[in-house]
């Protein structure tokens, strides 16, 4: 028979070392103590994202949210709550305690710091069942926008709600809808760029596998605001899953009338089509998406004129990412004075993030603009994984920069990110820790930027290269203190002078790394020193004699193989051949190796 | 002639609201959800859906189980993940659901009516979407 309760003791690492294992004992004996031990299961879970409040208890199907709990305590939650009924009120998370916080959703008290809007369906829905979908709220923005609004005050709503362009540069998604609306012309169209290409991001698949009727619907309203009758998305064909389920929902969209010809009996008629790109990251930058989509090589092409003057095939385009579209179907169903409620003043509404690189918890996570990054890494990510030290967080991919731990109680907003030299990007936030080296990060975009750049103009062209050359020469011992000074001058002329943001972002990751790290580039030059050990030129192995024991472990190990000596004499790394693999060091079970 | 009027998808809306707070009312079915997003599957959830497929049978479970799949649940550091829905028993969130502990989740769960230990996470965040 099932438990009258259970308790769950969070069981992360961050509550462990606030000795929720003891906690976890005492309840335990507490239960068995009190004769109840039959009424509650008491278990161990993983983190709650909460850390800051630990050790935490949460006792179900009450659903009490019990912070900073003792293990004195646990006498009284088994006496109360599991012998009584009654909640430990004093334990209780109190809404109160999160005054500091940006979330001003009065009606409701939570204390997670993730608010999901965007990723409302994500993970609840089955994505191929559309009936689970219009269950949910589903296709009610759509019902407004049709039978209850008029373009302009659709327009408007967008307007109150305050959201801007999720892909990156922040631009308000109103002002795109009412100059495309306004825009001369019978035929229009409704673009979703869905070519998400970062290193480390994944929002947008994530969103469309888990939720692709939110998508679909946002674009219909697009539609009938603008004037369009048709739309595309434009996807990268990596993503074979997203594809699917988009198409399995285009197709129940149409059978349920959702799509197509005099929609719901309003009289208005669009249709939906997907397109696959072929994965240039070039194709993300919205003219060349729209070269792509017609058919021709995707380079972007000089702005004005803006899409909404003369976007895809010469028409008046609205070219929105996934994310910006997916807000529309929450502001158009829960109404645009619910959404300005969250967020902060000149950023409203949530953020998507890829949580990745060297995090305890990494995940797909959604929060109020506002909250800061060390909420994010700390709480709702759990930490640095392995105990390391937090270096920085490289947000925006390679047109990103990197923010470093001074920065971390900033609170994310489109502007906050720029000022520190990154940016909002489409949400990729990959995290590093003391083992990752600077110039190795800047070396590694820049050859990505390298590689997808499309050649169209000079600057990203030669001036991605140019970097590229300098960074590699650094990361191996052989640059120079002037290199440093062509790097900012190269950069801030790419920044100028490129036609698109792929090159008037390319230099970010290195310039900011720059600024905060200048040590450590001056370290590799002056000192041919890499303190992470990741620029491989840069360390060398050897072994210490006094530890060696001479087990030949390392000699077995060696791929080269460069290690030589005799059974149970110190071994010697022959340095002109090794090939600084790091194998030797791995396998030393004494500390022979040594890593310079 | 549009093929479904603003009535209709009113009245379907509502019908399929109803059912879900019925499932969740009564109680008498059973839920089995797997995140299977790109995530959820590369981490193995294919596999958890089939062993998850096979313990109901084993254990002679019988027709009031549903087993289906959702997108990511956000949780990605211990895919696969598994969310339990049971009369009687408070919904679950397990995760690192590979096909091995599969197994254990539905004896546990389901036939010994107790929460699999250290595999147990908390959902992110509260539903925007009224009940």
């Amino acid at each position: 028979m099932a438990y009258k309760n259970y308790i769950l003791v969070c069981g992360g690492t961050g509550c462990e070392s606030s000795k929720s294992d003891e906690l976890f004992k005492a309840l335990h004996q507490q239960a068995e103590a009190q004769g109840v031990k039959n009424d509650v299961q008491i278990v161990k879970t993983g983190c709650f994202g909460f850390c800051e409040k630990g050790p935490i208890v949460k006792v179900l199907p009450q659903e009490s949210f019990y912070v900073e709990v003792k293990p004195e305590d646990a006498k009284e939650i088994v006496a109360e709550q599991v012998v009584k009924g009654r909640e430990v009120k004093r334990l209780l998370y109190r809404k109160g305690e999160k005054a500091d916080s940006n979330v001003k959703i009065e009606d409701i008290e939570f204390y997670q710091k993730q608010f999901r809007v965007v990723l409302r369906n994500c993970g609840v829905i089955n994505p191929e069942n559309i009936d689970e979908y219009i269950a949910r709220e589903g296709y009610t923005g759509l019902e407004r926008a049709l039978f209850k609004m008029k373009p302009d005050d659709i327009v408007n709503e967008l307007k109150v709600s305050g959201l801007r362009g999720r892909g990156g540069a922040g631009f308000p998604t109103w002002l795109k809808w009412d100059l495309t609306k306004k825009a001369p012309g019978d035929v229009k169209y409704v673009v979703c760029n869905a070519d998400e290409g970062d290193p480390g991001a994944y929002m947008n698949r994530s969103t469309i596998e888990g939720d692709p009727h939110s998508l679909i619907e946002a674009m219909i309203i697009c539609g009938y605001t603008i004037g369009a009758r048709q739309g595309y998305i434009y996807i990268r064909a990596e993503y074979p899953l997203a594809i699917e389920r988009l198409k399995i929902a285009i197709r129940q969209a149409k059978e349920y009338g959702l799509l197509g010809t005099n929609i719901l009996g309003s009289g208005f008629d669009f249709d939906l089509e997907i397109r696959l790109g072929a994965g240039a990251f070039v194709c993300g930058e919205e003219t060349a998406l729209l070269r792509s989509l017609e058919g021709n090589r995707g380079m972007p092409v000089p702005k004005p004129p803006f899409p909404a003057i003369s976007g895809l095939w010469k028409k008046p385009t609205v070219i929105n990412n996934v994310e910006t579209y997916v807000n529309i179907s929450v502001i158009m169903s829960k109404g645009a004075q619910w959404y300005a409620k969250i967020g902060t003043e000149k950023s409203r509404g949530t953020k998507t993030f890829a949580l990745t690189g060297k995090i305890q918890n990494s995940g797909l996570v959604e929060v109020p603009m506002g909250t800061t990054l060390r909420e994010i890494i700390f709480d709702i990510g759990g930490g640095i994984r392995g105990g390391k030290k937090f270096k920085g967080v490289q947000t925006g991919g390679p047109s990103g920069g990197i923010i470093t731990a001074e920065s971390l109680d900033q609170p994310i907003s489109y502007e906050s990110l720029t000022a520190l030299g990154s940016m909002m990007g489409s949400g990729g936030m990959i995290i590093m820790d003391e083992d990752d080296c600077v110039v190795d990060i800047a070396k590694f975009y820049m050859a990505f930027c390298v590689d997808e750049s499309c050649g169209k103009c000079a600057p990203c062209r030669i001036g991605t290269n140019q970097m590229h050359a300098i960074l590699d020469k650094i990361s191996k011992g052989q640059g120079t203190e002037d290199d440093l000074a062509k790097l900012e001058k190269i950069g801030k002329a790419m920044t100028k002078a490129s036609l698109c943001m792929l090159g008037g972002s390319a230099a970010n990751p290195t310039l900011s790394t720059l600024r905060h790290f200048r040590e450590e580039y001056l370290e590799h030059i002056r000192d041919h020193k890499c303190r992470a050990g990741k620029c491989k030129d840069l360390v060398v192995y050897e072994i210490d004699a006094a530890k060696c024991i001479g087990c030949g472990l390392c000699a077995r190990k060696c791929p080269v193989p460069c290690i030589a000596g005799e059974k149970k004499q110190p071994h010697v790394i022959d340095q002109a051949r090794c090939i600084k693999c790091g194998e030797c060091y791995k396998a030393c079970k004494f500390g022979a190796v040594i890593k310079k | 002639m549009a093929k479904m009027t603003l009535e209709q998808l009113r009245k379907l809306r509502e019908e399929k609201r109803q059912e879900l707070s019925r499932r969740e009312v009564e109680g008498k079915e059973i839920q089995l959800i797997v995140g299977m997003g790109t995530c959820g599957i590369a981490a193995g959830a294919k596999q958890t859906f089939d062993a998850i497929v096979d313990a109901v049978k084993e254990f002679g479970l019988g027709e009031e189980i549903v087993i289906r799949q959702t997108g990511c649940m956000g949780l990605c550091y211990v895919e696969p993940t598994v969310e339990v829905v049971a009369p009687g028993m408070p919904a679950v969130i397990y995760g690192k659901m590979t096909s091995d502990t599969a197994r254990d989740l539905v004896r546990k769960h389901l036939v010994e009516h107790k929460l699999l230990d250290s595999h147990i996470y908390d959902r992110p965040a509260v539903d925007i979407i009224k009940k």
